[in-house]
């Protein structure tokens, strides 16, 4: 069966700065996909090219068995254009660290957005589809506040329903507890257990060990731009082979010592 | 005991509300009386000095040409700014384009415009017969379907609007790439990462969020622009000031007729204003987490408390 994400020698730079060097990667249906490592490692990077809101500068990435944002033509890729490649993202669902929800909408706004602007569904099938996921996210309650009337977990629980209006074939988490209070971390957590429990396939950039432990099924650690060591979970952060996941790993679940 | 001390640790907290004796602002209440003082005076000298004629001006406030006169500087006024508002998002969007020959031309447009005097543009309007003696439609260097006589398609009217209008655009683009450009970045990127298109993400997500950014100073343009209008007259044009000096001229009730302009003027920017600020209330959606309070001007003033002190505010 063809992989949902499928990447082979993904190369990229921010001017001199290589970001990715060489980064192969493949994450099959009902699948939850752990990237961790040290900040600059490039794991966002990584997460965001896969719905191309960054620019590959070698290799090939495919989702769903499709070229991302190129088009292949004989022996020549071709870019494609900007309606092109959002007709793609269609399908990815993003979550991002500081939420980004639209402010001037209420919750069930927000989630409603996507679906009738770009998938042009009637509305009262996309506003019945909204309060069920806000309901599924917890958040039945708050439909009509606006985001700066909730709290951090309320906004990226809301962020989640946005993405998954959609109805993606893949969701991608761009580390979505990190700017939360610790507190609240919990409740997006379990939304997004639950989520893997229901078979979404998942892509999520994480500081939180235990939640990959539990929930994911290969987990890559990356360092400098590179793979530098991918399994199960039990495995690379259970009992990890390279030096330098070992340190990054007893840095990141003892800060103290 | 010491009342400063700390309490023994037996003793139990008084859990009701502090009933302290707010600090006396005695700086504010001479401040004030200043204030007052200065206020009476000129009130008074406003009421008793015959000069300014105030039975005049209650005779010309809705006289006819003042009318014609307000009329024809709310037309200009809407209409430039319809030109303004319009042109300054369409130049605004040029401005930001990746385009580089887009975005050059947008800020030769914005330099040029912003770089003469309004009135030059106006005179430059009025007398365009003189450069350009006819204006046509056609293919550029290929037949001409259809031409006009320059003097006749511009006229005093329309050159009054191009120039208000296109002279605004300018101004008016600058206000609105600032407001596109205060909203964060990750809004963009959410919309992109939902399929959203570019067009209909300025649309839906960044104008009405750069709308908050852009109405306060687009209602100065517009009062503003009330007054600017009076500099038609260099070409020849009339509305509300030129209309109340051509009547001063003929009788020399200057003063009067000078107190019914501005009035009219207080009272259309008052207008104006409260306008502004249920445009305001509307764009505001969701930017407040709670109910603001009222600054109460009393408790400002004496140093009074109500409720949770005289500073309470929303965030």
């Amino acid at each position: 069966m063809t992989p949902v994400v499928s990447a082979q020698k993904i190369y990229k730079s921010f001017g001199s700065v290589d970001v990715l060097q060489g980064i192969d990667l493949e994450v099959h249906e009902r699948e939850v996909l752990c990237l961790i490592g040290p900040s600059g490692s490039g794991k966002s990077t990584l997460l965001r090219c896969i719905n191309h809101l960054e620019k590959i500068d070698a290799g090939r990435l495919y989702v769903d068995g499709v070229l991302v944002g190129y088009k292949q033509r004989g022996d020549k890729l071709h870019e494609l254009r900007e309606s092109e490649v959002a007709s793609q993202r269609k399908d990815i669902g993003m979550v991002f660290q500081r939420f980004n929800l639209f402010p001037h909408m209420t919750a069930l706004e927000n989630v409603m957005e996507a679906p009738i602007q770009v998938r042009r569904e009637p509305k009262a099938q996309v506003r019945q589809r909204a309060l069920e996921l806000l309901d599924r996210v917890g958040l039945g309650d708050k439909a009509k506040n606006y985001p700066a009337q909730l709290s951090g977990g309320q906004q990226q629980r809301v962020a989640i329903a946005r993405a998954l209006a959609m109805k993606p074939k893949l969701m991608l988490f761009d580390e979505p507890t990190s700017a939360l209070d610790p507190e609240l971390v919990g409740d997006v957590l379990g939304v997004m257990k639950q989520l893997a429990k229901d078979g979404m396939t998942m892509v999520v950039v994480t500081h939180e060990m235990q939640f990959a432990r539990e929930v994911a099924d290969k987990v890559l650690f990356m360092d400098g731009g590179v793979v530098v060591e991918e399994g199960p979970p039990d495995q690379v952060i259970g009992s990890p082979r390279e030096e330098r996941t070992q340190s990054f790993l007893a840095r990141v679940l003892n800060p103290n010592a | 005991m010491s009342s400063s001390e700390a309490p023994p640790a037996e003793a139990p907290i008084d859990a009701e509300p502090i009933k302290a004796v707010p600090v006396r602002h005695y700086g504010r209440w001479a401040a004030g009386v200043v204030i007052l003082f200065v206020a009476f005076i000129v009130i008074r000298s406003v009421i008793t000095n015959d000069a300014l004629q105030w039975p005049v001006v209650g005779d010309y406030l809705f006289d006819d040409r003042i009318l014609r006169g307000l009329q024809n500087t709310l037309i200009l006024t809407v209409i430039s700014m319809v030109i303004g508002i319009v042109g300054g998002i369409l130049l605004a969007v040029m401005r930001l384009s990746p385009n580089p020959l887009t975005s050059s031309a947008a800020a030769l447009y914005i330099w040029l415009f912003r770089g003469t005097p309004l009135i030059t543009q106006l005179l430059f309007w009025n007398f365009l017969a003189l450069a350009y003696p006819r204006l046509g439609l056609g293919v550029p260097f290929g037949p001409e379907f259809v031409s006009w006589d320059t003097n006749q398609l511009i006229t005093q009217f329309t050159a009054s609007l191009l120039g208000l209008g296109l002279n605004e655009a300018a101004y008016m683009a600058e206000i609105v790439r600032g407001g596109i450009q205060s909203v964060d970045s990750g809004q963009r990127e959410a919309a992109s990462a939902l399929g959203m298109s570019q067009a209909r993400t300025l649309r839906r997500i960044i104008l009405p969020q750069a709308m908050r950014v852009i109405i306060p100073p687009t209602g100065n343009e517009t009062i503003s622009m009330l007054k600017t209008t009076s500099l038609v007259v260099v070409i020849g044009y009339f509305e509300l000031m030129v209309a109340a000096q051509t009547i001063y001229s003929q009788n020399y009730k200057t003063v009067p007729l000078l107190i019914v302009a501005a009035l009219w003027y207080l009272f259309m920017t008052s207008v104006l204003t409260l306008v502004q600020i249920q445009i305001e209330k509307r764009f505001a959606r969701g930017t407040s987490r709670d109910v603001a309070t009222k600054n109460r001007w009393v408790a400002r003033m004496l140093g009074f408390r109500f409720g949770s002190g005289a500073s309470g505010g929303a965030r």
